[in-house]
């Protein structure tokens, strides 16, 4: 039986007098707080907050978290999210005092072992992308996405043209229009043909003169390799326009492709998908980006570059920059984390990755084809999308009733609804660090699922310790603070 | 109104064109049926002010489903002149009358409605029945 108690809020297990913390008593002279802040900027009582021994609060965390799946206890097939298994080795790696504690205000020669790593970093992404340089600077994917599109359009305006629009397949990540609009372009949308690639006649229509960027994800969020890609460049760079390459997919082709020779101008990379940084609670993220050298002059500053003496140094002077689009030199922690993954794994063991990821992902398509219906194709990159329309059409299964019931067997669910281009989608990823015997109890559970009564699934989760809350009436009417 | 008096765009909205007395085209604009049901449950609509001006294609509010955020998208050029504010407080019951009680904006037209770039009742539902697998 599960403790649900020490689950409740905070407020909920709250007794008044408890405490966790005995504060010496005061040793300096007090003053009334009224004579520290005006009267109209206090409050009328002190805030409610919850009173707790220590015992209280870590039953509570520690209980709330033996309700998650995460990577380190379950298969987490969450597509487009590339939920691979992250070695601790790069936790304790990245926690040694001499990053962790470090400051940004310390001498630079203070700095020089993680300015090292950091160069290195920029030179590692920089051969991965196959483009001249690198900024370290975005703490995330979309922000990467922002700040090259921010390179793109100091591009422009310094060449004097004046440009207005990125065009944006359907299949993209959401971010990508986002991104976009957030810098200032309005967007276009480039329809997907039925096979789920770039329609390159839609493409034509709607590139002009006035097309700054197209941004594409390749391998796309089906999963697809887009082949036209050296023709979308031709045509995307025959108007003068830029070609912006999502990395969100990197794992497909890491060490086997390389953007900048596919024609792309600049990209982001998600180190907490490629590079093993951790998904959120491991601290911030980043988003470094690659670009071409024609766009170099407009990264962001600082960036790490060699002294004449073999040090390393943060380079302000950059008369082009478009300045900084984040404090210091960006977020370090996951920066450590990608330069010990990628030294451990070397270049033939990056490649490996990918092989591995595409490898785990068609075999995983290939069991799962016999019971569930694969809208584009029969072959995919690093993740497919399986899709739950007949099931809906003859029984009412939705995507989210198969993706709810997986979790009673133990498997984290595939992500839902998404692309949408993709009926009652299921988009699943299984990444490179799963072994043949988990893919095989995965597609044996869905397999099972697919053969069960309506009325069960719809109900499902059975084993958690919520089922399904409704997730409708939270959107409509939410409760966002206790009472 | 029958769904088979309207027009439909690409993007999933009905249009009933009416001329008042005044002699303006007045667009009353919607969300279709089939486009309801691929939402699934609606939980939040913007909808523009009386006033906006609105370019044919361009995005007039957005429709957001536990699913997804969708652009609803203008069938014509103009400027908003009434809006279906009651419609937020009952996006559980949308589906229930899509071509009448719940339609979401009037637009008053500018220029001539490009009609080719509009179906017909029938046109959509073979659109949406391609769509559909």
């Amino acid at each position: 039986m599960r403790n649900q108690q020490a689950t409740q809020l905070l407020f909920e297990l709250s007794r008044p007098g408890r405490r966790a913390v005995q504060l010496p008593p005061c040793d300096v002279p007090t003053r009334p707080i009224e004579e520290w802040i005006p009267a109209e900027a206090l409050a009328a009582s002190p805030p409610p907050l919850p009173e707790l021994t220590e015992p209280d609060i870590v039953r509570h965390f520690v209980n709330l978290s033996t309700l998650n799946m995460s990577v380190d206890t379950h298969f987490y097939p969450l597509g487009s999210c590339t939920m691979k298994y992250n070695p601790k080795r790069n936790e304790r790696l990245a926690s040694q005092s001499g990053f962790a504690d470090v400051h940004p205000y310390q001498p630079e020669t203070t700095l020089q072992g993680l300015l090292a790593i950091l160069h290195s970093v920029q030179e590692m992404l920089a051969e991965i992308a196959g483009l001249e340089a690198v900024s370290l600077q975005p703490a995330a994917g979309a922000q990467g996405e922002m700040t090259a599109l921010l390179v793109a359009a100091a591009y422009f305006r310094d060449r004097g043209e004046h440009r207005r629009t990125v065009l944006i397949p359907d299949a993209a990540h959401g971010t990508n229009p986002a991104s976009a609009a957030m810098a200032g372009w309005s967007t276009i949308q480039v329809r997907s043909t039925a096979q789920g690639l770039v329609d390159l006649e839609d493409l034509s229509r709607k590139l002009s003169s006035e097309t700054a960027v197209f941004m594409m994800t390749n391998p796309n969020t089906l999963g697809l390799f887009d082949g036209q890609i050296a023709e979308i460049a031709r045509r995307v760079h025959a108007y003068g326009g830029l070609v912006y390459l999502d990395g969100a997919n990197m794992n497909a082709i890491l060490g086997i492709a390389r953007p900048g020779d596919f024609g792309a101008d600049m990209m982001h990379f998600n180190p907490h998908k490629t590079f093993s940084g951790p998904h959120g609670g491991g601290g911030p993220g980043a988003g470094p980006i690659a670009v071409t050298a024609a766009l170099a002059p407009y990264l962001p500053v600082p960036i790490v570059v060699r002294t004449d003496r073999g040090g390393y140094r943060l380079d302000y002077d950059r008369p082009k920059s478009i300045g900084r689009v984040r404090s210091f030199f960006g977020n370090t922690g996951v920066l450590v984390r990608t330069y010990c993954y990628l030294r451990t794994l070397g270049p033939d063991g990056a490649r490996r990755v990918a092989e591995n990821a595409v490898l785990n992902a068609n075999y995983l398509l290939s069991r799962l084809k016999t019971f569930l219906d694969i809208p584009h194709g029969d072959r995919c990159m690093h993740e497919f999308v399986a899709s739950a329309s007949a099931l809906k059409a003859s029984q009412g299964i939705t995507a989210m009733d198969i993706a709810k019931r997986l979790l009673d067997f133990g498997f984290h669910a595939p992500t839902v609804y998404f692309p949408l281009i993709v009926k009652e989608a299921l988009m699943i990823e299984p990444t490179e660090t799963e072994s043949k015997a988990t893919l095989d109890a995965m597609a044996e559970a869905l397999e099972r699922i697919c053969r069960e009564p309506a009325d069960l699934l719809h109900q499902a989760p059975h084993s958690t310790a919520i089922s399904r809350p409704d997730e409708v009436r939270a959107a409509r009417t939410p409760i966002l603070k206790f009472s | 109104m029958k769904p088979e008096d309207l027009l439909f765009t690409k993007t999933h909205e009905w249009v009933h064109l009416t001329t008042n007395p005044t002699g303006e085209t007045i667009a009353t604009v919607g969300i279709s049926a089939f486009a309801l049901e691929a939402l699934t449950d609606l939980v939040f609509i913007e909808l523009p002010p009386v006033g906006r001006r609105v370019e044919a294609g361009g995005a007039f509010g957005e429709i957001e489903s536990v699913k997804a955020v969708s652009d609803l998208y203008s069938p014509v050029n103009g400027e908003v002149v009434e809006v279906n504010t009651a419609v937020a407080d009952r996006l559980d019951r949308i589906a229930e009358d899509p071509y009448g009680a719940n339609w979401l904006v009037k637009i008053k037209v500018a220029g001539d409605v490009d009609r080719s770039t509009l179906l017909s009742y029938d046109e959509y539902q073979k659109q949406c029945a391609e769509e559909s697998h």
